[in-house]
C-alpha cells in the first residue's frame, strides 16, 4: 500500500486535484482510500456525490467508544473508500489534535488493514503545515510520499517551499519523501517553466501540469469528479496522466528548501522575462 | 551518614564553585548570578540576586506553575467563592487543600466549598471541539447545586492552547445569573516563569472584580486587612485570637479563613498589613492608590516578630488604650513562649537550618529558628523577585523582561468618590520621622548573616551538594524535596503544608514550632535507621564525566 499525502496552500485545489486523481486511479482498477484531514470535511465530496458523510470525530462524540469502521468509512466512486476526520467549527478547540485523534482511531479500527487490499491511501491535508496536528500525516510514517499542489503564484510557491521545510524535518528522522510538485495552473505567465525551475531547485520534479479548465468547475457543481461527470473530455485525460505519473513515480527525495531571497529571485527572473 | 560538618570551616566560595562546576558554560553563567554569597553593607545594601527569570530546561526546579499560584495559593483558601478549574481533572485534584488551608464558617450552615473540588474535567473531545460549552454547563450545574455568591474560573494549560475564552463565558453566564459574581482567571500554568505570575493574575482580578463591590463596613474598632496570610495549619486562627484579645478588628484576611463578603468590603478598612509580600503586594499597592489605604509589612511568624507587628499596628492606629492593651497581651503571651523557648533552646542552640521555600517563608521562618538559637546557613526562594531578597529599594532597578510584560499590569487611578486618605500627609510624615516604614519591605538578605549562601530557584542537584557540604540539622522546603533530603539522613520540615502540624504563627504558633523542631532535631530516628544501600549497595558505578 502506498501512502500519499497532498499538501499545498489553502484554496490551491488540493481536494479537487486529489479526488480527480483518485478517481483516475480507481478507474484504472486501483483500490484507494481517501482520508480528509480538514475540519470542513469537504475532501471526499466529489467521490461521494455529496457532503453527507459523518466525520470520524463527530461519530466518536455521538457513539463514544463503541465505534465501527463502517460508521466512518463510506464507499464512493468505483469502490473508493472515503473518510473525513472532521473537527471543530472555526475559531474553537484544536483541529490539529483532532487529526491526531482521528488518524490514531482509524488505525485502531483497522482502516488500513490488509483485508481491504488497498493500493493507495491519500491524505488530503488542510492548508500549510500549521502545527503538529496538521503534520500528523507525515509523522511516524503515516504518509510516505508527499505531493505538493501549487501554481505559479507567489504565495503558492512560498507555501510549497514552507511545506518542504516541514518534510525535511520529518524526512531526516523517518521515511517520508517528496514525490513531486503538481502544478494546478492559474494561467500565470510561463507557469510551467517557473514550477519546473522551482522543482529543480528543490531537487524534485514537476510531476504534472494540470491546465485550467472550466470543466472542473462544472463537474464540482454536479458533485462529481471530471472523470465521473464526463470521462471523454480532455481534462479527464489530464488527471489520468497525473494518476499514471504518480503510479509510475520512482523519484522520492528529501527536498532542499530555498532561502527566501533565492525564491524571490526565481520569481523575479521568470516574472520579468515574461 | 550522620557525620557533622563544622559549618564555619565550609567556604561558601568553594561551595558555589562546586555547584557551578557541573553546569554547561551558559547555564553556569546564569546560575552564578542566582547563587550569591551574602554580604550586608551599611544601609542594608546587599549583593544583587538574579531572580524571577526562567528556569533552564532540564533543571529539576522546586517551582510550581501560574495556575498553582492563582488557584492553589491566592484564591484557594477562600471558602465561599465557588472555584471551578477549567481543565483536565488532575489540575483540580492536586490543587485541592494540598497546602492544608483551614477555614471555619461562622455558623454551622454557612457556605463552605472547601470540602469540594470542582472541575470541568476536560477530555480530548473538548480539546478538539472547544471546552466553552462544557464550562457553561459546569457553571449552570454549580449554581443549581450550590447557589454561590461568586464563582471563579481558573484556566489550565490546555485552555490557553485551544483558545477557550473564559472571560467571555463569565460575562455571558453573569448575564444569565445576575445574582452571581462570575469572573475568570487567565492563569494557564505556562504563564510566567513560576507561580509568581499566577499570584499577580489573581491579585488583578480580585482587585477589579471583587474588592469594592459593597461599601457596607464591618462593625468593630481598629479595622484592618491582613494580606498574604493563607491559614496554613490554622495560622490565621491564631492571629485572629491574638488580634481579638488586643481589641483589634481583622476586617478580612486575603485569603485564609476568609469570606467573599469581607473581600467586597475590604476597601472600607483603615489599614492593610502584608504578610507574604511576594504573593500579594500588588493588591496592597492598588488599594492604596485607589482607596487611600496605607500598607506596611508585618510578620506573625516568630514570637518577637509577632510582638513587633502588633506594636506597629497599634502605633498606626495611635490609640493609647489599644497600645497599652497590646503590651499587656504581649507580656501575657510571652510568659509561656519564654518558658518553652528557653527549654527548647537548651537542646537546639547552635544547630543549623536551610530554608528554600516560597517568596516570604524562607525569610519569616528564620526568625523562629533564631529564637531557639539556631543559625540559617543558606536560604532562598522559589518564586521571589529581587525586592524580596534585597528590599523594595531595588524595585526601580529591576529590569522588566518579556516574561513579566506578559502578565497584565493594571493602571490604577484614584476613586474620586471613595478615596479617603486614612492619615494626612503631615501625620504620615510625623510617623516616618519616628522611623515608621510605610509601603516597604527590607527583604530577606539584610537580616541574614554574612557568608551565608542565598540561592534563588534551588534545584535537586544543588540541594544534594549543599547537604553534602554543610550537613545542616534541618532542611525546610516542600513535599517535592522532602524525601530526596530525608534519604540523605537530614530531616525535612515542610513549610508549605506544615506536615500535618501547625499553627506556627503568633505566640501559640511559635510554641508549636519550637516543640516541633525540638522533636525533629532531638530524635534518634535518623541515626538508628540504616538504609539498605548503606550496607549492601545494589548497584555500583560511576558517572561518565568522572572517567
Amino acid at each position: 500500500m502506498r501512502k500519499v499525502a497532498i499538501y499545498g496552500k489553502g484554496g490551491i485545489g488540493k481536494s479537487t486535484t486529489t479526488q480527480n486523481t483518485v478517481a483516475a486511479l480507481a478507474e484504472a482498477g486501483k483500490k484507494v482510500m481517501v482520508v480528509g484531514c480538514d475540519p470542513k470535511a469537504d475532501s471526499t465530496r466529489l467521490l461521494l456525490g455529496g457532503l453527507s458523510q459523518k466525520t470520524v470525530l463527530d461519530t466518536l462524540r455521538t457513539e463514544g467508544e463503541d465505534l465501527d469502521l463502517e460508521d466512518v468509512v463510506k464507499v464512493g466512486f468505483k469502490g473508493t473508500r472515503n473518510v473525513e476526520s472532521g473537527g471543530p467549527e472555526p475559531g474553537v478547540g484544536c483541529a490539529g489534535r483532532g487529526i491526531i485523534t482521528s488518524i490514531n482511531l482509524l488505525e485502531q479500527l483497522g482502516a488500513y488493514s490488509d483485508k481491504w487490499e488497498l493500493d493507495y491511501v491519500f491524505y488530503d491535508v488542510l492548508g500549510d503545515v500549521v502545527c503538529g496536528g496538521f503534520a500528523m500525516p507525515i509523522r511516524d510514517g503515516k504518509a510516505e510520499e508527499i505531493y505538493i499542489v501549487c501554481s505559479g503564484e507567489m504565495m503558492a510557491m512560498y507555501a510549497a517551499n514552507n511545506i518542504c521545510k516541514g518534510i525535511v524535518k520529518f524526512a531526516e528522522s523517518g521515511v517520508v519523501r517528496l514525490g513531486g510538485l503538481i502544478c494546478n495552473s492559474r494561467k500565470v505567465d510561463r507557469e510551467a517553466d517557473l514550477i519546473q525551475a522551482l522543482a529543480d531547485k528543490l531537487g524534485t520534479q514537476m510531476i504534472h501540469f494540470v491546465p485550467r479548465d472550466n470543466m472542473v468547475q462544472r463537474a464540482e457543481i454536479n458533485r462529481k469528479t471530471v472523470i465521473d461527470y464526463d470521462p471523454t473530455v480532455g481534462q479527464a485525460d489530464e488527471y489520468r496522466q497525473l494518476a499514471m505519473a504518480i503510479d509510475n513515480n520512482k523519484m522520492f527525495v528529501i527536498p532542499k528548501p530555498l532561502e527566501t531571497e533565492e525564491l524571490e529571485k526565481l520569481l523575479i527572473e521568470f516574472g520579468l522575462e515574461a | 551518614m550522620t557525620k557533622k560538618v563544622d559549618f564555619n570551616s565550609v567556604k561558601p566560595e568553594e561551595v558555589k564553585e562546586e555547584l557551578l562546576s557541573k553546569y554547561p558554560v551558559k547555564v553556569a553563567r546564569k546560575r552564578a548570578k542566582q547563587i550569591v554569597i551574602n554580604k550586608v553593607e551599611s544601609g542594608d545594601v546587599v549583593p544583587e540576586v538574579l531572580a524571577n527569570t526562567r528556569t533552564v530546561p532540564g533543571i529539576l526546579t522546586m517551582r510550581g506553575c501560574a495556575y498553582a499560584g492563582c488557584k492553589g495559593v491566592v484564591l484557594g483558601p477562600t471558602r465561599d467563592i465557588l472555584q471551578i478549574t477549567h481543565g483536565p481533572i488532575g489540575c483540580a485534584f492536586y490543587s485541592w487543600l494540598t497546602r492544608r488551608n483551614q477555614t471555619k464558617p461562622k455558623t454551622d450552615d454557612a457556605t463552605n466549598f472547601m470540602p469540594y473540588t470542582m472541575s470541568t474535567d476536560l477530555q480530548e473531545d473538548e480539546v478538539i471541539f472547544g471546552g466553552e460549552k462544557k464550562l457553561k454547563k459546569a457553571i449552570e450545574e454549580a449554581i443549581g447545586l450550590f447557589k454561590p455568591k461568586a464563582i471563579g474560573i481558573f484556566s489550565t494549560c490546555p485552555v490557553g492552547l485551544i483558545g477557550d475564552d473564559v472571560h467571555a463565558v463569565a460575562r455571558e453566564m453573569e448575564e444569565k445569573f445576575p445574582d452571581v459574581n462570575i469572573f475568570g482567571f487567565s492563569c494557564e500554568g505556562y504563564k510566567g516563569v513560576s507561580q509568581s505570575a499566577g499570584h499577580h493574575i489573581a491579585n488583578n482580578k480580585v482587585f477589579t472584580d471583587v474588592v469594592g463591590l459593597s461599601d457596607k463596613p464591618k462593625e468593630g474598632k481598629f479595622r484592618f486587612n491582613i494580606l498574604g496570610e493563607y491559614n496554613i495549619g490554622g495560622d490565621a486562627f491564631e492571629i485572629e485570637r491574638v488580634a481579638e484579645k488586643c481589641g483589634l478588628t481583622i476586617h478580612s484576611t486575603f485569603s485564609g479563613n476568609s469570606e467573599y463578603e469581607e473581600f467586597i468590603t475590604a476597601h472600607t478598612a483603615d489599614l492593610n498589613v502584608v504578610m507574604c509580600h511576594r504573593s500579594i503586594n500588588y493588591l496592597a499597592e492598588m488599594m492604596e492608590k485607589k482607596y487611600g489605604i496605607p500598607w506596611f509589612k508585618v510578620n506573625f511568624i516568630g514570637a518577637d516578630s509577632s510582638a513587633k507587628s502588633l506594636r506597629k499596628i497599634a502605633e498606626y492606629f495611635g490609640d493609647k488604650e489599644l497600645m497599652a492593651n497590646v503590651e499587656k497581651v504581649i507580656a501575657e503571651e510571652m510568659i509561656e513562649v519564654e518558658k518553652v523557648r528557653l527549654d527548647v533552646k537548651s537542646r537546639c542552640e547552635g544547630k543549623t537550618a536551610m530554608l528554600f521555600v516560597g517568596g516570604s517563608r524562607a525569610h519569616h521562618y528564620q526568625d523562629l529558628f533564631r529564637e531557639i538559637g539556631m543559625q540559617t546557613l543558606s536560604a532562598g526562594y522559589e518564586f521571589a523577585h529581587r525586592d524580596d531578597y534585597e528590599g523594595r529599594k531595588v524595585i526601580p532597578e529591576i529590569v522588566i523582561d518579556a516574561d513579566t510584560r506578559n502578565i497584565e499590569e493594571l493602571t490604577v487611578e484614584k476613586d474620586d468618590k471613595r478615596f479617603s486618605p486614612r492619615k494626612s500627609e503631615s501625620e504620615i510624615e510625623a510617623y516616618s520621622k519616628k522611623g515608621f516604614k510605610w509601603s516597604d519591605y527590607d527583604g530577606m538578605m539584610p537580616e541574614m548573616m554574612n557568608n551565608t549562601l542565598v540561592i534563588d530557584d534551588l534545584n535537586h542537584y544543588e540541594t544534594e551538594v549543599l547537604i553534602e557540604k554543610y550537613r545542616p540539622d534541618i532542611f525546610c522546603a516542600g513535599i517535592k524535596e522532602k524525601y530526596v533530603v530525608q534519604k540523605q539522613g537530614i530531616p525535612l520540615k515542610q513549610l508549605h503544608s506544615y506536615d500535618y502540624s501547625g499553627p506556627y504563627a503568633g505566640f501559640k504558633g511559635a510554641i508549636n514550632f519550637y516543640k516541633e523542631i525540638d522533636r525533629i532535631l532531638n530524635t534518634n530516628v535518623f541515626k538508628l535507621v540504616k538504609a539498605p544501600w548503606q550496607e549492601t549497595p545494589e548497584l555500583s558505578g560511576s558517572y561518565a564525566w568522572n572517567k
